[in-house]
């Protein structure tokens, strides 16, 4: 199993984008996701510098994805996205808009987690349009993925989203322009002013959800550290984790120290102070936390 | 001059799939009793004989049955909305109304006759989506997500030969349909996967002197104080803690109502306009299909506005009371 870099979920200045990706260089990831997959008004990094940073990493010796946007509404998407796969290099389709403009082009693509595919007659088809690659919906259990798996007739790897705040949800809406009484299209930008997001409490104080802009994520970190060493045997080629603002590096040493060595244990609890969870890949509520 | 929308009316019981047709709709959409239904709730949906029975009375009106197999099938369990395609066939649904893409090569392969429509839950909110599905498995409609303001939706219009059916009037989802897995991050269960959101085997309603908290898997989603009316715990529509302030964070408890927009939309061609609700009653469907049926014969009028009874009508079975064009306008943009 090898270790991916997501593609950065958040709103981060320029500079620190700039600064996070030379610091990826030199982790102990073998790909690495660029691009801005959750709303088109985020502009700090162009395409231009994306793929910029995709020269760089991949001299470094990662092999790069660009991830597209998961909710292509308008014209300017889909154009946007159309320069992305007409620059070549590897994709990951985020949309079923994408895949049509993938499959036109005749380029292959890692098939991201809101495809919603299910079942392997699925799969396959999807595999026949050209992707190489899928990653499962977030909310599939163990057992479903080795259900599909078993299922498809395909040949194609698989990648799990392995660590990270899960985005649950997207929207036309933005729930962060929402919060300050802003309308979407002079948000301001306050994204910028959240680089893990914003939490979502409940009116006990639990922790719940995560406000990114048009997406709703988990507050709590999905993580399947403690199924690392069953995952091998499961079919799964890739884990994905998923940027954060602090701690990423410690994080990607941790996945990368335990598949070196089942028996290497860190503590990232204390690295998520909003939680642990796992249990979507356990067959139970994503909200669960189930021991191994 | 376009063409008049058709109206697409919800039924989870054969006397709301009679009241559908008696009040006006032009096709009435349904689903079986089984994991295949987005609205696979305990008590709805319809048997063999119920459906056989209900497609009869349709088609001696004049109208359509449209049937909604719009979950994603699961893996190992494929035969059986396979299975659930085939009845729709044997039976003599107009259509189906289809969102894995799985089922839907599978439905163009053995069915070709049998129409198919991309349901909400496909998720496709761009022409290219569209014409994917077009050319891939001949899909000659699809349903809109309530994600896109109207100029949106007329590009997609005229950029695609499928006929474009888009949501006029129901309960809200603020989320990209087939793309919000909150329910399931709560509870295990979500609408790709079992056909509901926040199901109610979830729910607590837990009352505390005058209060009233609403629970989803011991979760709190809302709490009311006295007087004030307690709804149903959908997790979106709930009012939660953001860096101190306690809000509707994601979205107000209330309904999409297009009746003043109505002259735009069949403008733009859209081809069919549909009612949420196969889960509402039998009284639900006869009181919104009606006032849609009146409202869209009049909206091709120069001089159309909202009638007050229409609105009333509607205002008496929205979510809340409260109403909003969503997306269509966009008065958050």
């Amino acid at each position: 199993m090898q270790l991916t870099l997501g593609p950065n979920l958040y709103f981060w200045p320029r500079q620190q984008v700039l600064d996070f990706y030379a610091d990826v260089a030199s982790w102990p990831v073998a790909d690495v996701y660029l691009g801005e997959v959750v709303c088109s008004r985020r502009h700090e990094v162009k395409t231009a510098d994306w793929l910029a940073l995709g020269t760089d990493l991949a001299q470094a010796g990662k092999r790069v994805i660009y991830s597209t946007q998961a909710l292509l509404e308008s014209a300017s998407d889909l154009m946007g996205l159309k320069r992305l796969v007409e620059a070549g290099g590897l994709i990951e389709v985020n949309d079923l808009g994408a895949v049509e403009i993938a499959r036109k082009a005749g380029v292959r693509f890692v098939a991201g987690a809101t495809l919603n595919i299910y079942n392997g007659p699925a799969l396959d088809w999807f595999a026949a349009q050209g992707a190489t690659r899928w990653v499962p919906p977030l909310e599939a259990s163990r057992e479903t993925v080795a259900a599909i798996l078993a299922e498809k007739t395909c040949t194609i790897d698989t990648e799990v989203f392995a660590h990270g705040h899960l985005p649950l949800a997207f929207s036309a809406r933005c729930f962060a322009a929402r919060h300050y009484n802003l309308k979407k299209d002079d948000c301001q930008f306050k994204c910028l002013e959240h680089p893990d997001g914003m939490l979502v409490d409940t009116r006990e104080g639990q922790h719940f959800l995560r406000i990114n802009g048009i997406q709703t994520q988990s507050a709590a970190c999905h993580s399947l550290y403690d199924d690392l060493p069953q995952l091998a045997a499961a079919g799964i080629g890739y884990l994905r984790i998923s940027p954060q603002a602090t701690h990423c590096r410690a994080v990607v040493d941790a996945f990368a120290a335990r598949l070196a060595n089942a028996s290497a244990s860190t503590d990232l609890a204390a690295l998520h102070p909003q939680g642990l969870v796992n249990g979507y890949w356990h067959g139970k509520a994503g909200i669960a936390t189930q021991v191994s | 001059m376009p063409r008049k929308p058709q109206l697409i009316c919800p039924a989870g019981s054969l006397p709301a799939l009679k009241a559908a047709v008696d009040r006006g709709a032009d096709a009435v959409y349904v689903g079986f009793k089984n994991a295949t239904n987005a609205r696979n709730f305990a008590g709805l949906n319809f048997t063999d004989q119920q459906l056989a029975e209900g497609i009869a009375y349709a088609h001696r009106h004049g109208r359509e049955i449209l049937i909604a197999i719009n979950t994603y099938a699961q893996a190992g369990r494929v035969a059986e909305w396979r299975k659930s395609v085939d009845r729709a066939a044997e039976i003599g649904a107009d259509a189906v109304i289809l969102a894995d893409f799985g089922l839907l090569s599978y439905a163009y392969q053995t069915h070709p006759q049998l129409r198919r429509h991309l349901s909400v839950q496909g998720s496709a909110t761009n022409f290219a989506a569209i014409n994917m599905a077009h050319e891939c498995f001949g899909v000659s409609r699809a349903v809109l997500p309530r994600v896109l303001t109207l100029p949106q939706v007329e590009y997609v219009i005229k950029n695609t030969p499928v006929e474009i059916e888009v949501f006029g009037f129901g309960s809200l989802c603020v989320m990209a349909e087939g793309r919000c897995i909150l329910s399931s991050y709560a509870t295990g269960q979500s609408p790709n996967t079992h056909g509901v959101c926040s199901p109610a085997g979830f729910v607590r309603w837990e009352p505390e002197g005058q209060r009233m908290r609403t629970r989803l898997n011991d979760i709190l989603i809302d709490q009311f104080e006295a007087g004030e009316p307690a709804g149903y715990p959908t997790l979106c529509k709930g009012r939660f803690e953001v860096e101190g302030d306690t809000y509707y964070a994601l979205e107000e408890p209330t309904s999409l109502n297009t009746l003043s927009i109505l002259p735009e939309l069949i403008k733009i061609g859209v081809s069919a306009i549909k009612v949420e609700g196969r889960q509402r009653s039998p009284a639900y469907t006869a009181e919104v299909t009606a006032t849609l049926r009146a409202a869209i014969d009049a909206a091709g009028d120069a001089h159309y506005s909202v009638k007050p009874a229409w609105q009333d009508a509607l205002t008496k079975v929205s979510e809340g009371h409260q109403q909003t064009l969503g997306a269509y306008s966009r008065p958050w943009r």
